[in-house]
């Protein structure tokens, strides 16, 4: 992210990291790093005014995003983000909203909010970084983990099908759903910043590395051969039918934008729904800038 | 600063406890929602869900209890006066971000009409068990702000009180109410909004640069700011630092939560709040709260006649608990009898703060309905013995 | 920069040059940068950084082309690259054979 003129001395991305928080806690060869810098790089395309945004993240690793990048930045409880953001969002509809957190997070313990900002179309952005794996709290299976993946409470294989996010999300009714691997990182923040553009819910799924927990319970390497093993076998089928992305252990991942479409956001539909009742009496919600409520 | 009259409905009206306490928020400034269906509370969200939109409030119903208490914690860091309401079951599933607000220290007001419990217990009939839960009730050491109304009347006005008691310390607010006030219809006198006094959010006059999120005011509550406003904070439920952000240490978390919980004990005096009646003379003093009170003003009137010296203390604050008070009153009197709707919960602070100076004598009831005064009469008659 | 052939464009195509920074004690030698990097610019090195994990070092500056890819892909932020010239096209010599880099 830069700020102006590239400088000699630092980061371009120090504008829009907390630097007092540097070195984060993520592990070496961990994607989630490079995740932020796909956030970041979308913001740069955006050209957003960086005041108005809020990122809102959850528990885990991924969780920790809130807490490196310097935007009004909320670390919720385990699952929550979504409903924080929903707060946010519903009380400043000027405010762009992104909420950056885990599979685990978002589509386990947060899965039944996840499903309904989709219906609901809830204008926020999600930026789910799936590493198919519960990591901060030490490898357990994940919602997300493959079938067959060895996770410390499947010692002997996950033996649960794991959720296909893309698909999970275009059933109920987000507008917009991509996903990447950490290594797309330009065609993340593209698709990040697309996603931001777009009013109403959209997904943005970004397969990471987990190099101490993922990779090395499965012998799968570090998070290098993981970066590896998506540049040799990532698919990108843009449009596909997300029915069709699942992801199988160590099977070509299929990447790509695969669905952007149009629904009104639960903002307008409350707003014509009561401008239709109630005309003249209801002013719609949001459109001026927010009052402050403040008594 | 005074009420916003956009969300007054001033004037005499015939309304329920529930319809009170929409009424409440709605004059107190309140234009965020979020909220599940839940007997007996349900009734709060339906008038909030009629009146918003003709006030520039924002309703919605969430998909469960947990989403609806983090989405208020949301709102009001965008700068909305938020509140939701819940009952028994939803209740519990808003410990959780309770905590949260609790450790972000957001203000935010939480309606609870106690029902029979424990579990799904008796949706349609009033329980006053969840007092202790209101409480304790998430993990962690936090201090909280209780409020108990007894009339519909009451319910208008101690919603308002919730609130401001909210901005003021900063802390979640819980209205504990129960099925009986929030299903009875009586006379609710609103006023005009220039008699409506409303405490402003604490809102920082630093710049950015000089700013620090979680730095105590001399009364040890910080300032805050609202999203959007370029502040660009960070805050957590981790354990954290004046700047808002984690840090895992034994140091910080004693700063913290010793903060967190002085703010509301070293002040409990500005917030404590409660009624006495023929107190100078009593031997025996019946402590209530909620709809109980209101029976036993029929169960004192019985003992004042049989020549019981019997006094009331009506708890209107009961977080935090009159502890001084009933210290005070235990050197004087031989007993205080406790009436609530449950198998004893306050009768145990009663005791606690009582230093074994008085008896404190419990009048049990499981719930589903209010006491018989006779009941109350009996314990009377029992602890002025 | 050789060409087989000079494009048609080449009067108006500037090629750029990278000046690669490492900030070498935020490095945690996942080695992305090395791996990743389309002109093979970097090396890891053999010294030690503080935490104990090797930093890259940049093996040949003037194949640098500014991409910014590893500046990108690091995730500790311990890499970027600042623009150091822009080369001109137009006047290069043909060699008659594309240049192989792999």
């Amino acid at each position: 992210m830069s700020n102006g003129k590239p400088s000699e001395e630092h980061h371009p991305m120090e504008a829009l990291l907390r630097m007092d928080r540097i070195p984060h806690i993520w592990c070496s060869t961990c994607g989630l790093g490079t995740s932020v810098s796909a956030f970041a790089l979308a913001l740069e395309d955006l050209q957003y005014d960086l005041d108005k945004i809020c990122i809102v993240s959850g528990i885990g690793c991924t969780g920790r995003v809130a807490g490196y990048v310097k935007l009004d930045s909320f670390h919720a409880t385990h699952g929550r983000a979504i409903p924080f953001a929903t707060g946010l969002k519903l009380a400043n509809p000027q405010l762009k909203v992104v909420v950056f957190s885990g599979d685990g997070d978002l589509i386990a313990i947060g899965g039944n909010h996840f499903i309904h900002a989709a219906r609901r179309n809830m204008d926020l952005t999600v930026i789910c970084v799936n590493n198919f794996i519960y990591a901060m709290t030490g490898g357990q299976v994940a919602p997300t983990s493959p079938l067959g993946a060895s996770c410390s409470t499947t010692p002997y294989g996950n033996y649960e099908r794991p959720f296909n996010i893309p698909h999970l999300a275009e059933s109920c009714g987000a507008v917009y759903v991509a996903r990447w691997t950490a290594l797309h990182l330009r065609r993340t923040a593209k698709s990040i910043a697309e996603a931001m553009r777009k009013p109403g819910f959209s997904v943005v799924e970004i397969i990471c590395p987990c190099s101490t927990l993922y990779a090395r319970r499965n012998r799968l390497g570090d998070g290098l051969e993981l970066m590896k093993f998506y540049h040799e076998n990532s698919i990108i089928k843009h449009g596909a039918d997300p029915r069709d992305v699942d992801i199988d252990f160590q099977s070509p991942i299929v990447v790509g934008k695969f669905v952007d479409r149009d629904r009104p956001t639960f903002i307008d539909g409350y707003n014509r729904a009561m401008t239709a009742k109630l005309g003249e009496k209801f002013e719609p919600y949001g459109v001026a800038p927010a009052e402050v409520h403040d008594g | 600063m005074k009420a916003d009259p956009k969300g007054v409905l001033t004037g005499e009206h015939y309304l329920d406890g529930d319809h009170a306490c929409a009424e409440g928020g709605l004059a107190a400034g309140c234009r965020f929602f979020a909220g599940y269906p839940i007997t007996p509370s349900t009734e709060v969200a339906e008038r909030i869900a009629e009146r918003f939109p003709m006030v520039g409030g924002i309703f919605i119903q969430m998909e469960d209890e947990l989403a609806s208490m983090c989405a208020l914690i949301g709102a009001s860091w965008a700068g909305a006066k938020s509140m939701s309401v819940t009952s028994g079951p939803g209740f519990s599933l808003m410990m959780e971000n309770l905590g949260l607000a609790a450790m972000m220290e957001t203000p935010c007001v939480l309606v609870n009409v106690q029902r029979g419990g424990p579990s799904t217990g008796l949706p349609t009939l009033p329980g006053q068990a969840d007092m202790m839960q209101a409480r304790w009730g998430s993990h962690g050491d936090y201090e909280i702000i209780a409020i108990s109304p007894s009339s519909p009347q009451e319910c208008f006005d101690f919603v308002i009180d919730a609130f401001n008691l909210s901005e003021q310390w900063r802390v979640p607010v819980l209205v504990m109410t129960d099925e009986c006030v929030g299903h009875m219809t009586e006379k609710v006198v609103i006023p005009p909004a220039y008699e409506i006094e409303v405490v402003p959010r604490r809102y920082t006059t630093l710049p950015p640069s000089e700013y620090l999120p979680y730095r105590p005011d001399p009364d040890m509550v910080p300032q805050m700011i609202k999203a959007g406003d370029g502040y660009r904070i960070h805050t957590t439920g981790l354990t954290h630092d004046e700047r808002g952000y984690p840090v895992m240490s034994a140091e910080c978390q004693e700063q913290l939560v010793r903060r967190l919980v002085e703010k509301i004990r070293l002040h409990a005096d500005q917030i404590i709040r409660f009624e006495e009646d023929e107190i100078e003379d009593a031997d025996v003093v019946v402590v209530s709260y909620g709809i109980s009170s209101r029976v036993a003003v029929r169960a004192i009137a019985l003992a004042r006649k049989e020549g019981i010296k019997v006094g009331h203390l009506r708890l209107i604050v009961v977080w935090p608990f009159p502890e001084k008070r009933i210290h005070e009153l235990a050197k004087k009197i031989k007993a205080f009898v406790v009436v609530e709707i449950n198998y004893g919960q306050m009768v145990y602070e009663v005791e606690r703060c009582a230093h074994g100076q008085a008896e404190a004598i419990l009048v049990p009831h499981g719930g589903g309905w209010v006491h018989d005064p006779a009941d109350i009469l009996e314990k009377i008659k029992e602890a002025a013995r | 920069m050789k060409f087989w052939r000079t494009p048609l464009d080449s009067d108006r195509v500037k090629v750029p040059h990278g000046r690669i920074h490492i900030i070498v004690e935020r490095c945690k030698g996942c080695a992305y940068c090395v791996e990743f990097c389309p002109r093979d610019v970097l090396e890891m090195s053999t010294e030690y950084n503080q935490k104990g994990y090797h930093p890259p070092y940049v093996k040949v500056e003037d194949d640098c082309v500014n991409c910014r890819l590893c500046e990108l892909l690091c995730p500790e932020f311990a890499i970027f690259c600042t623009l150091k010239e822009e080369e001109e096209v137009g006047n290069k010599e043909e060699v008659g054979h594309v240049e192989s880099r792999s």
